[in-house]
Parts: structure tokens; sequence; C-alpha cells
């Protein structure tokens, strides 16, 4: 009786703990395929990795390079050129009425004599500038904000006050390729962000394409499966952990391929920042960055191999 | 899903089926019978009498054009994509060319049932070394279907078959490459399945060993139903 009883009802389902020890076993079992056949899946993990460590390190480079720039907004400065032909006096006067403005900060003055020699130690013409007959340069003042982190705009409306100063010939707000600098950034930012969806897109395509492949090599076991009644979830599980390892092998590769990459860039970039008198240096990935990128490539991998199966099974029916 | 009605001691029942395959044989017309449960029969007939079909209706491989069919209490119409794995489980099925997985073991290939229906491992182990002591096949658990003749590639399918304890098996031509001797081996195998209670439907195309084993006997001709021979 027991057995017609059983076979009235058609229901499936699992105690937790037998469900706990399938996907265990699963997920193990689907790792050990691929090892089985290493070259051909390594080939495709590291085109997964390629593609995600192409927009991963790029985010690094622009987060550097923003990084950079907050370094140098502190330093916002202005440089006021004087009129030609001014007296000592009259200088004099201009940086007492300089002075005396709230928003200036830190001021430094440069008679011409200063700055020829400071043109002369920084240019590397010392030479050609020897043979001026007369110092053609005016009397220069570099100003500092009084707050630092005062806006752009604000910084911009004060420098654009002090060239009303009958004194003042021209003047140059350094803010100017800080902001070209920024937006460059921004740029490159918005790019990375296009470029990561489109790679997003392939790390995608790739590993729905190899599930794909998959699936149609184990066709017949596939039948076989559905004869002796496996589930569809049965038969899926095992491809959606397929997935889940090709994107986590790839996201893991692509970050040791990015750590390569810093270690082969550090000291080129090292030495160009002492050139330039910084003591920056590229900054790894976090521990945020990494996290992320395992857990993109993880749900990338079990995405691509679910539409994967979704688009095969079905059609894979024992005959 | 049962139904208490007249049928539901019925293990399989045909109501007027028919089934026809575009531009080609082997389909059934108006085909008519039961079986009770325990019960086992031949399904005899020329290849493209619709033997296959039949057996594959009954496993739902395929659904009929008209006519209903149950099966251990169950409307096939009403079994939908979602239970049709559960039912598949109560139908052992074992074909002409087993139909095994080259690349696992005999013992794998036994357990696959169970595995799909997540019985324990302590029970798959002790459920499919039963099934392959019963087949005669304890010793090669471990040996790839390759390796194994094809009565020994055979006995591994009918292992797969019966290792769940389903109510009903269907063996489509399982004598069909082996020879007579093989082949009344595998017969006294089913004869001992059925002794236990399960219903067997044995389709084969081997009059001899039909004639020689006094069991129940249905024909078909050109996808009809013509003989229901009862010993």
């Amino acid at each position: 009786m027991n057995r017609r009883r059983r076979a009235a009802r058609l229901q499936g389902g699992l105690q937790p703990r037998a469900w706990l020890m399938r996907h265990l076993q699963v997920f193990f079992s689907s790792l050990g395929r691929l090892w089985q056949r290493p070259l051909g899946n390594f080939m495709s993990v590291l085109v997964i990795a390629i593609a995600m460590a192409l927009p991963a390190g790029l985010h690094l480079v622009v987060d550097n390079l923003e990084r950079l720039s907050d370094d140098w907004e502190g330093a916002a400065s202005a440089t006021l050129f004087l009129q030609q032909a001014l007296d000592d006096a009259k200088v004099e006067a201009l940086l007492q009425r300089l002075r005396r403005e709230p928003q200036v900060g830190e001021l430094k003055h440069l008679t011409p004599g200063q700055a020829l020699a400071e043109f002369r130690r920084y240019s590397g013409m010392a030479d050609a500038i020897s043979l001026l007959e007369e110092n053609p340069l005016p009397h220069v003042v570099l100003i500092r904000p009084a707050d630092p982190g005062i806006p752009a705009e604000r910084f911009r409306a004060l420098v654009e006050r002090l060239r009303e100063y009958p004194e003042v010939e021209r003047a140059v707000a350094d803010l100017q390729w800080v902001e070209r600098f920024q937006g460059m950034v921004h740029l490159l930012q918005r790019g990375t962000t296009i470029l990561a969806a489109l790679l997003s897109l392939a790390v995608l395509l790739v590993i729905g394409n190899t599930i794909r492949l998959e699936i149609q090599n184990r066709r017949q076991e596939i039948e076989i499966v559905k004869l002796v009644g496996g589930s569809h979830a049965f038969i899926r599980r095992p491809f959606l952990y397929e997935g889940f390892w090709y994107g986590l092998l790839g996201a893991t590769l692509a970050l040791l391929l990015l750590s390569l990459s810093l270690f082969l860039l550090h000291g080129p970039v090292s030495r160009l920042a002492r050139l330039y008198g910084s003591g920056f240096t590229l900054e790894s990935p976090g521990p945020a960055v990494v996290l992320a990128m395992l857990l993109a490539g993880s749900l990338l991998g079990i995405l691509g191999a679910w539409i994967a199966v979704r688009q095969q099974l079905q059609e894979i029916e024992p005959t | 899903m049962r139904e208490q009605t007249g049928t539901a001691h019925e293990m399989i029942r045909f109501e007027n089926v028919s089934k026809s395959y575009p531009g080609s044989q082997g389909g059934l017309h108006e085909v008519s019978f039961h079986l009770e449960p325990g019960e086992m029969a031949f399904l005899t007939g020329h290849s493209g009498a619709g033997k296959s079909t039949l057996l594959k209706l009954v496993g739902l491989l395929e659904r009929p054009n008209r006519g209903q069919i149950r099966v251990n209490g169950h409307n096939l119409a009403r079994i939908g994509r979602r239970q049709l794995p559960l039912f598949r489980r109560q139908v052992g099925m074992i074909f002409q060319d087993h139909r095994l997985l080259a690349d696992r073991t005999v013992f794998d290939n036994v357990a696959l049932p169970l595995v799909v229906a997540g019985v324990g491992q302590a029970e798959i182990r002790r459920r499919v070394q039963a099934a392959l002591d019963k087949v005669g096949l304890l010793k090669k658990a471990k040996a790839l279907p390759v390796t194994l003749s094809g009565g020994e590639q055979q006995r591994v399918g009918i292992a797969r078959a019966v290792v769940s304890r389903p109510p009903v098996v269907l063996a489509d031509e399982p004598t069909g490459n082996l020879d007579p001797e093989l082949s009344l081996e595998i017969m006294e195998l089913f004869r001992q399945f059925n002794q236990v209670g399960v219903t067997l439907l044995i389709a084969t195309h081997d009059l001899g060993l039909v004639e020689r084993l006094p069991t129940r006997t249905l024909t078909l001709r050109e996808g009809r139903l013509v003989g229901d021979r009862r010993p």
C-alpha cells in the first residue's frame, strides 16, 4: 500500500539538509568538471578575466588621478603680473592693499630680479637668458586663497576682482588646468562606466556561450537525466554553478592581472612622481573593489549561465 | 491527483488512444487495453507497428493526439511540465540502446534515478548494491559501461530502471541485440521483478521468446491492437 500512496501524489521537494548537501555536492563537482578540460576552460576564464580587468584597471587609474587632483585643489593659486613700469613704492602700496583683502591668504612677492633668477633656475634656458640686456619680467605676486577649500567659482571671482586693480596687468588663476584635469577625469570616469557596461555584456555572452556549448556537449546526458525523472532545477543546477565558477575564477584572475600590472607600473610611476616632486604612488584596489569584482564576476556568471540554460533546456527532451 | 474511480486499480489504461506522426508510420489508431497492477505483458508486432510509440506514450515521452491514458492513477493529460519529472520517477524505462552515461561508472549510472529523487547517500549505496546484485553485476560497479558486453550493459539499464522501485517498468526491445540464451536470462530477471509486484510491459519482436513464455501478449499491426492473448 505504501507504494501506492507514494505513487499517487506527484510532489517533489527535499528536506533542507538534503537540499544543502546536494548544493554542496554540485558546488564542488561543477568545479571538478572545469578541471576536466583545463586548457579550453582556462582560455574562457582568461577572456573573462581580461574583459573584467580592463574596466577595473581603468577605474583604478581614474581613482588615482582623482586623488591626484584632490591634492592639487588645495593648491589653488593665482599669479598677478603687475604693470611693467611700477616703482617700488607703488608695488609696496599694492601689497598692503592685497594683504587687507579678507579672501587673500598667503601672498608672495617676486621682484623682477627674483623672477628672472627663478626662471633661470627652472627653465633650463640660463644661457639664453644671460643674453638679455635688460630684465623683461614684471613684478609678480603669487596669491593663495585664505580658505584652501574655496570653491573654484568663488576663487575665480576673487581673481577677476584683483584684475581690476590698475597696477595689475594680468591675473591668471591657476585653477584652469586643475579644472581641465578634473574635466578629463570625469570624462574618463564616464568612459570607464560605459566600458564596464559593454565588457560586462561581453562577459555575460562569453559565459553564456561557454555554458551553451557545454549543454550541447552534454545533450545526451540531459536527456537521460530527464528520462529518469530529473527535474529542471536538478539539471539546471550544475550549469549555474559552472557559470558561477567561470565568473569567480575570471574575476580572481582579473585581480591577479591587475596586481601584476600595478606591480609593473609601480617603479615608473614613483620615478615620474619624484621628478614632479610628488610623493604620489599608485594605490592598489581596496577591499571594496576586490569584493565588488568577485561579486560582479559571480553574478555575471550565474546570469550568463541562466540565460543559456533557459534557452536550451526546454528543447532537450528524451525521445 | 488520484481519482477514486473504477479504474483506480488499473496500472495502465489506454482508451481509444491515437497518435500519428506527420508523414510517417509508427503511429497508433484507437488503441484500448489495460494492465492490472503486478501484471506482465509482451507487446509484439513488426517494426513500425507502433510498439515504441505505445511505450513512449506510457512514459510521457510523447503525448497522444486523441484518447485517454491513465498510469498508476494519473490521467496523463493532466500532467504538466512541472510534474513530468515526478511522474517519470514512477516509470522505469529500459531501451534497446541502453542509454547509459558513458563517462560514469556502472554504480553512478544505476544510482541516477535515486540521485535525482534526492535519496540520501547511504540509502543510495544500499539500494544500488541490491539492484546490481540482482542483475549479477555487483563486481562491475566501478567499471565504465563501454568495458561491458552488450548483455551486461542491458542489465545495467535494467538495474537503473528498477533501482527506485517504480510500480511500472517499460522495456523497449530489451533483448534486441542479445543471443537467445542471454535473452532468456533477461526475461527471467523481468519475471522475478514481476513476482515482487512490478507491472511490466515489454515490447519485443522476438516471437520465439514470446512463444516460450506463458505471458499475456498484446499484438500491434499497423498501429492497431489486433491481438490480446492470455496464457
